[in-house]
Formats: C-alpha cells, sequence, structure tokens
C-alpha cells in the first residue's frame, strides 16, 4: 500500500508538483499521463526520495515519512521498499547482467555470492535472458538492457516498482519486449506505477489512469472511463493530441 | 672525441643495480600513500563536505603551485626547526612525505575529473537499489572512475619513480646518488649518467607494459 498526502515539490519558486493526494492499493497498476514537464517523473523520483519533496507525508508498506523529518535512514527506508526503472535504463557499466541483479542482494543485503548469483539466475530466466548473464550492458540491444533494468527492480522485492518512461528510448523494434515482460508483471500483480505515453499499455493493463497537468491530478479512474469519457477539458486536450499520434 | 669505457659501463651495471630496491621503494610507497590521499582528497572535493573541502582546495594548489624540490627541502631542513621532537627527519621519510604530497595533489585532480564523468543516473540507479554513498561509490563510481583516470595516474607514477632522483639532494643514495657518487670517483661521468638513464628508462618501460595490461583488462566491460 503506498500513500502520499499532500505531496508538494517546489524548485525554487516553481512549483512542481502541488498537494498530490494518492492512495494506491497493494497489487494495484496506476498509470500516469500527462504532457511533457509536468511533474510526471518528478512525482516517481520523490516517492524513492531521488528528489528530496518539499513537503507532505508519504507511506509505502508501514513505513510512514513526514518529507521534511526525514531522516537519512528513513530515505534509506523508502528507497529499499521501492524500486526504480529509469528512461535510459542506467545499468551499472562495469557489472554483467548477472551482477547488476544481483548487487542489491549482494550488497544491499549481504547474501553470500553464490545465493545471489543463483537467485539473479532465477530472474534472468524470468525476463528471458538466461544466455545474457556474463553480458556487460554496453554489448546489449536497448530492449535487453531495459529488461535487465526491470530485472534488477524486481531484485529489490518492492513493495512498488516506479518505471520512469521505461520504453521512451527504445527504437520502436525494441518497445514489445519490454511492454510484454512489464504485463507479465502486472499479470503477477506486482504493484507498478509506470508514467509512459503507451498509450495501449494504459488500455489495456492499467487498474487506473492518472492524469497530470501543471504538477497537479486533474482527473483519475479506470482506462475505460478516462480514455472514452474524459471530464475535464484539458484530458480531453491531451488524449485528442496524443491519441493521434500514437493511437490506442 | 673521446671513446667510451665500456667495460667501466658494463661494471657499473650491477653496482648501480644495489641501489634500484631503495629508488623503487621510495616510489612504490610514495605511489601507495600518494593515490590513497588523492582518493580521499578527489571524495572530499566531490561530495564538497564543508570546512574539509576548502582545506583540500588549499592543500592541492600548494603541492601542485610549487616545486617539489622546495617541498622537500621545506620537510627536510624545515621541519626539524619547527618541531624540535624530529631533531631529524630521515631523508627517505622526507622523500617518500614530499612525493606523496606533491603527486597527491595531481592524481586527486584526474581522480576528481574521473568520477563526475561517471554517468550520473548510474548513481541514482545505486541509490534506488538501497545502496549508502559509500556502497555507490566503492562498487559503482570509482571503478569506473579507475578505468578512466587510469592513464592518467599511470604518468604520474612514472613521474614518481623519476621524481625519486631528487632523493640525492637530501643525502639519500638511491640510483641517482649512488651514479654521483661513482661519477665523482672514476670521472667518467657521461658513462656512468648513461647507465643510470638506461635504468631508469627500462623501469618506466616495464610500468607502460603494466599499463597496457591493466587498460586491456579494465576495457574488456565496455567493448561490444
Amino acid at each position: 500500500m503506498i500513500e502520499l498526502k499532500s505531496l508538494s515539490k517546489h524548485f525554487g519558486s516553481t512549483v512542481v508538483l502541488e498537494n498530490i493526494d494518492l492512495h494506491i492499493e497493494k497489487g494495484e497498476i496506476v498509470v500516469i499521463i500527462g504532457p511533457s514537464g509536468t511533474g510526471k517523473s518528478t512525482l516517481l523520483r520523490c516517492i524513492n526520495f531521488l528528489e528530496q519533496p518539499t513537503a507532505g507525508t508519504l507511506t509505502v508498506g508501514d513505513l510512514t515519512v513526514d518529507v521534511n523529518r526525514a531522516s537519512r535512514a528513513n530515505i534509506l527506508a523508502m528507497r529499499r521498499r521501492t524500486a526504480f526503472v529509469f528512461q535510459n535504463y542506467a545499468l551499472f557499466a562495469n557489472k554483467t547482467a548477472l551482477e547488476n541483479i544481483a548487487e542489491r542482494w549482494l550488497v544491499v543485503d549481504r547474501w553470500p555470492k553464490e545465493k545471489a548469483h543463483r537467485k539473479a539466475r532465477e530472474i534472468l530466466d524470468r525476463i528471458g535472458l538466461a544466455d545474457k548473464a556474463d553480458a556487460y550492458p554496453a554489448s546489449m540491444s536497448g530492449g535487453q538492457q531495459q529488461r535487465v533494468g526491470i530485472g534488477r527492480a524486481m531484485a529489490t522485492g518492492a513493495e512498488v516498482i516506479l518505471f520512469d518512461e521505461p520504453t521512451s528510448s527504445l527504437d520502436p523494434e525494441w518497445v514489445e519486449e519490454v511492454l510484454g515482460l512489464m504485463k507479465q508483471l502486472a499479470k503477477e500483480r506486482q504493484t507498478m506505477m509506470v508514467v509512459t505515453h503507451e498509450m495501449s499499455f494504459a488500455r489495456d493493463v492499467a487498474d487506473r489512469v492518472i492524469f497530470i497537468d501543471g504538477g497537479r491530478i486533474v482527473e483519475q479512474g479506470p482506462p475505460s472511463e478516462i480514455f472514452h469519457n474524459p471530464q475535464d477539458p484539458r484530458t480531453k486536450d491531451f488524449l485528442k493530441k496524443i491519441l493521434t499520434t500514437n493511437p490506442v | 672525441m673521446a671513446v667510451l669505457d665500456f667495460d667501466y659501463m658494463l661494471g657499473l651495471i650491477p653496482i648501480l643495480l644495489g641501489y634500484l630496491p631503495l629508488t623503487l621503494e621510495l616510489a612504490g610507497i610514495g605511489m601507495v600513500l600518494a593515490l590513497i590521499l588523492a582518493c580521499l582528497l578527489a571524495v572530499v572535493r566531490v561530495l564538497a563536505i564543508p570546512v574539509i573541502n576548502h582545506f583540500a582546495i588549499v592543500f592541492i594548489s600548494f603541492f601542485r603551485g610549487t616545486p617539489l624540490l622546495v617541498q622537500l627541502f621545506l620537510f627536510y631542513y624545515g621541519l626539524p626547526q619547527l618541531f624540535s621532537s624530529l631533531t631529524v627527519i630521515g631523508g627517505v621519510t622526507a622523500t617518500i612525505l614530499g612525493l606523496t604530497l606533491h603527486f597527491s595533489s595531481y592524481m586527486a585532480e584526474s581522480i576528481r575529473a574521473a568520477i563526475i564523468g561517471v554517468d550520473r543516473s548510474q548513481t541514482e540507479a545505486a541509490l534506488s537499489i538501497g545502496m549508502t554513498n559509500g556502497q555507490l561509490m566503492r562498487r559503482i563510481v570509482l571503478p569506473q572512475a579507475t578505468r578512466v583516470a587510469l592513464p592518467t595516474l599511470m604518468n604520474y607514477f612514472i613521474d614518481i619513480i623519476k621524481a625519486t632522483s631528487l632523493a640525492f639532494t637530501l643525502g639519500v643514495t638511491e640510483l641517482m646518488g649512488a651514479t654521483q657518487k661513482e661519477a665523482a670517483g672514476s670521472f667518467l661521468y657521461f658513462e656512468a649518467f648513461i647507465v643510470a638513464a638506461v635504468i631508469y628508462w627500462i623501469v618506466v618501460e616495464l610500468l607502460s607494459k603494466l599499463q597496457h595490461y591493466l587498460e586491456a583488462r579494465l576495457n574488456k566491460a565496455y567493448s561490444r
């Protein structure tokens, strides 16, 4: 369970997120859509403190933190309850696919190497890259790198995986394999928050679609409602634009 | 033109090689200590740790901005004057101290540049899986920075080996000091110093070989 109460983020005098209230159930798949530069990525980054939120409280699982009073230990604990998938994959360039996935267990959980690698191989199997265990990121395709990125997030066993435009940097030919893996995770009811412009993914997979504009939640609901019966003019306007270039 | 005395040169080789261990000891200890200090300075600078950061800036500025020979004299002759307990600071100790402080200031700057060069999103990825700052430095950033910094660091290592020859001005009989003594006894200056030069040259060449080997190893992960 994830709960955001009055979460705000200011960069200097610029308000990027304003009083975001959000409650997400365990196993829920939430897709966040909206125009560029409206705070979607910042929202995800605030949840695991890659950005320090300006105000509000944050609950992930059994941990609630007032962001202004978050200690170093709180921030670390919050990060260990969440996982992040980056737009540009951000794999550790000095580690193999297997090591990228095992890193969390080796370093944070201090498992013995043998156990960490065995479990990492299980993840490689699940993401369909068992044959790439010893490959370094530089030798993998974008699609393979992003699947390892997702595998690394899976290995954290986090309450929620935060996907920040996971397919936006990919060549079109690799998009499907990454979305396919995300759908597989959704089927296993892994709690997910996904920022994406892939409207078909939102329609087919999301339990809830949230439309954000100007740092606020404008409208939210099941995909059928948001896509077919949007209420707010800004939602209508955005969907009209994006669905002409990116049809569902 | 006078003919070179080759027999003298051949005979000199084993004698001078006997002083090579001390040269290598000065250089080796200097390298290791300089590298450790440089890493600390670089991390302090990168993380901009308050107060110590300013100390690091002044430290680097001073030791890069003054000649090594001046620094060596400062330690060897100057320190005992300030601290009476140090009535004698050995020439070897003063040399190692000088090499360490002098070269750490150069190396700190190239390590800092290499650290900054590591893709910032990997830092975020390490934080996102719950690593502490220390873990992310040790496991992700420094290994990659090492690869970038290696060629410049090896250049400084080569410089350190050659800079040990200044120790003879502090009365240390290392390779250079021994050559000076031999030459002064035989008056065969050219022969003596050409032998010394070739010994330095060979040591540096071996180090260059090591550099190529290390570079190939470290680049393994980055080739397609």
